[in-house]
């Protein structure tokens, strides 16, 4: 049974300027379930960007395919919703038009004032009501303004959101701030979302499974990691689950010594490139060892 | 005490300054001597006619307000009212002008959109663009045989290259992260040119507009000088055949207000479309 989201053997090769070319990521395949949250984690260069793009429809692999709900992914469509990392909200435009702007195109036989209210609804739901919605973005703060391109991505019910270091411009606290409004409208929502990040706390609070890419050139998605972690997660709450630093340590381990030490390798997997799936959990007795092993030799390795 | 605001000051100053240089003008300018003070000798050679001479600032005044208290009259060929010479002229600037938009603006949105068609028509733009409007003058005279639509034609071609190129490169750096917001919303080509490249590239375009519109007006003075019959360059030519300089200072005047006018429409425009990142 193939998962909702399917990236299969995706390769990624840009011609290096010097007449060769240079493989941003090899054979990366990995699934994504219907109401997950994944996060992506690698160092810059290992084609996390990429993937995205390639997921939105905005750019098209070397080789490899994607699919989704049974269908392959081919150019862009409002089934995808993106967020950017740089907000992409068109300056000319009021906050609540910036939003109707894509309502409209997901809806276009909606009447003005429905369209509003639903726009206005999920401006609400990220915490922007009243007078603010009528301010240009550039009289915003990256804080709303990120919080008005992430309601005009959920307003649209994409089947699948992509969200590109929605948070890497703004300050640690505005930060924590608009995750926890990111998890409250998702929790509403069911939402299928794909985010990078390169932030391994925020990751463990968002994400129901954490994909780990080698370093680049010729990276791939080496590990799975579920995040065994309930939800509702609050981030004063959970770092004293007993898996918190357990899963932390060993994303740190990967991302500072065994992306490299891995980098260019296949996975034990060789025919689809499977990524390895990680369990990590303390809350279980230690003697299982189908669970144990892999946290073991993590953080061993 | 307190102090008066910025902008009243700086308009006292600009009060100021033109008391100061109209006296000055008005003291530098001799005055005639009366004909009764001449010698036989001095009438008898024509010394009593009025001379030429350029005018004090006083007879500009009056001039200028026999001239705008009746700007429309028309008694022939060669005596019409300042209102009607202004009004042929921004007749043929607009003409000219709007012709030179129809085609510019939609043609440099093709160019901007395609990076092959930029550089291939670029160094015809180059080449085309610093040409003076007015050596295009024999060949339109030529071609197009009225003279009139000859003098339009000169409007055009030399307002279309401004809004040409500002077109083509305002459209051609459209930030791509807003082309991918219309891509990922699925917008048509039309939806998208209209929706997300116009706005965002209409700051670049308008200021090539308000480019063309002040090249245009300086241009359309030459063009009447050589064209003739009609107009505000015209106006200024026949009025140095006349030797009445009074009436040349006082269409200057006029050249200058309308192209003030002219700009400061285009500068409403402008401030209209401008975004801030």
């Amino acid at each position: 049974m193939k998962p909702y989201l399917s990236i299969e053997k995706l390769t990624q090769r840009f011609p290096d300027g010097a007449g060769s070319d240079l493989t941003v990521f090899e054979n990366a395949s990995f699934g994504v379930e219907k109401g997950e949250f994944v996060v992506i984690l690698g160092h810059s260069g290992c084609g996390k960007s990429t993937i995205m793009n390639i997921l939105a429809g905005l750019a098209d692999p070397t080789s490899g395919v994607v699919v989704m709900d049974g269908k392959e992914v081919k150019g862009p469509s409002l089934d995808r919703g993106v967020v950017f990392q740089n907000y992409s909200l068109l300056p000319w435009l009021t906050t609540l038009k910036n939003v109707t702007f894509g309502v409209k195109a997901r809806y276009p036989d909606w009447s003005k004032a429905k369209v509003e209210e639903h726009a206005t609804k999920f401006l609400a739901m990220v915490g922007l009501e009243g007078d603010v919605i009528h301010r240009k973005p550039s009289q915003l703060s990256g804080g709303m303004r990120q919080r008005v391109s992430i309601a005009r991505a959920f307003a649209n019910h994409p089947k699948l959101l992509l969200l590109d270091e929605p948070f890497g411009a703004l300050d640690a606290l505005t930060r924590g701030t608009i995750q926890d409004e990111l998890l409250k409208i998702w929790g509403q929502m069911e939402q299928t979302v794909f985010m990078i990040t390169h932030d391994i706390d925020e990751a463990i609070l968002l994400a129901d499974r954490i994909l780990l890419m080698t370093n680049g050139p010729q990276a791939r998605v080496a590990e799975s990691v579920e995040i065994t972690i309930p939800r509702p997660r609050k981030r004063t709450e959970i770092v004293e689950h007993p898996n918190y630093y357990a899963i932390r340590n060993h994303l740190v381990q990967f991302l500072g010594k065994r992306s490299k030490e891995l980098a260019g390798q296949l996975t034990n997997d060789g025919e689809t490139n499977r990524p390895e799936y990680v369990r990590i959990d303390k809350t279980e007795a230690p003697d299982d060892p189908e669970d144990k092993q892999p946290a073991l030799r993590a953080v061993n390795s | 005490m307190p102090i008066l605001s910025l902008n009243i000051r700086a308009a006292l100053l600009s009060v100021v300054m033109l008391v100061v240089g109209l006296l000055i003008w008005e003291a530098a300018i001799p005055g005639q001597k009366a004909v009764a003070e001449l010698t036989e000798y001095e009438i008898l050679t024509g010394a009593g006619s009025a001379k030429a001479g350029v005018p004090p600032p006083s007879a500009v005044i009056a001039k200028a307000w026999e001239q705008l208290s009746n700007p429309f009259y028309d008694a022939g060929p060669n005596d019409k009212g300042i209102g009607i010479q202004i009004g042929y002229s921004i007749y043929r600037v607009l003409t000219g002008y709007f012709l030179a938009a129809l085609v510019a603006i939609p043609f440099g949105f093709l160019i901007g959109m395609s990076q092959v068609a930029y550089k291939a028509f670029n160094p015809f733009i180059q080449v085309l663009r610093p040409i003076s409007p007015l050596a295009w003058m024999p060949l339109a005279l030529f071609i197009i045989g009225d003279s009139e639509a000859s003098a339009i034609f000169v409007i055009f071609i030399c307002s279309i290259w401004p809004m040409l190129i500002n077109t083509a490169f305002g459209v051609a750096g459209v930030r791509e992260d807003w082309v991918n917001v219309a891509r990922t919303h699925e917008l048509g080509p039309i939806k998208t040119a209209f929706t997300v490249i116009l706005p965002a590239a209409a700051p670049t375009i308008v200021t090539g507009m308000r480019i063309s519109i002040g090249i245009a007006w300086l241009v359309i003075v030459a063009a009447e000088m050589l064209v003739g019959g009609t107009g505000i360059g015209y106006y200024v030519w026949n009025e140095w055949n006349n030797l009445d300089l009074t009436s040349v200072v006082f269409s200057i005047l006029m050249i200058g207000v309308v192209g003030m006018l002219l700009d400061s429409a285009f500068g409403l425009l402008q401030r209209r479309v401008t975004y801030v990142e």
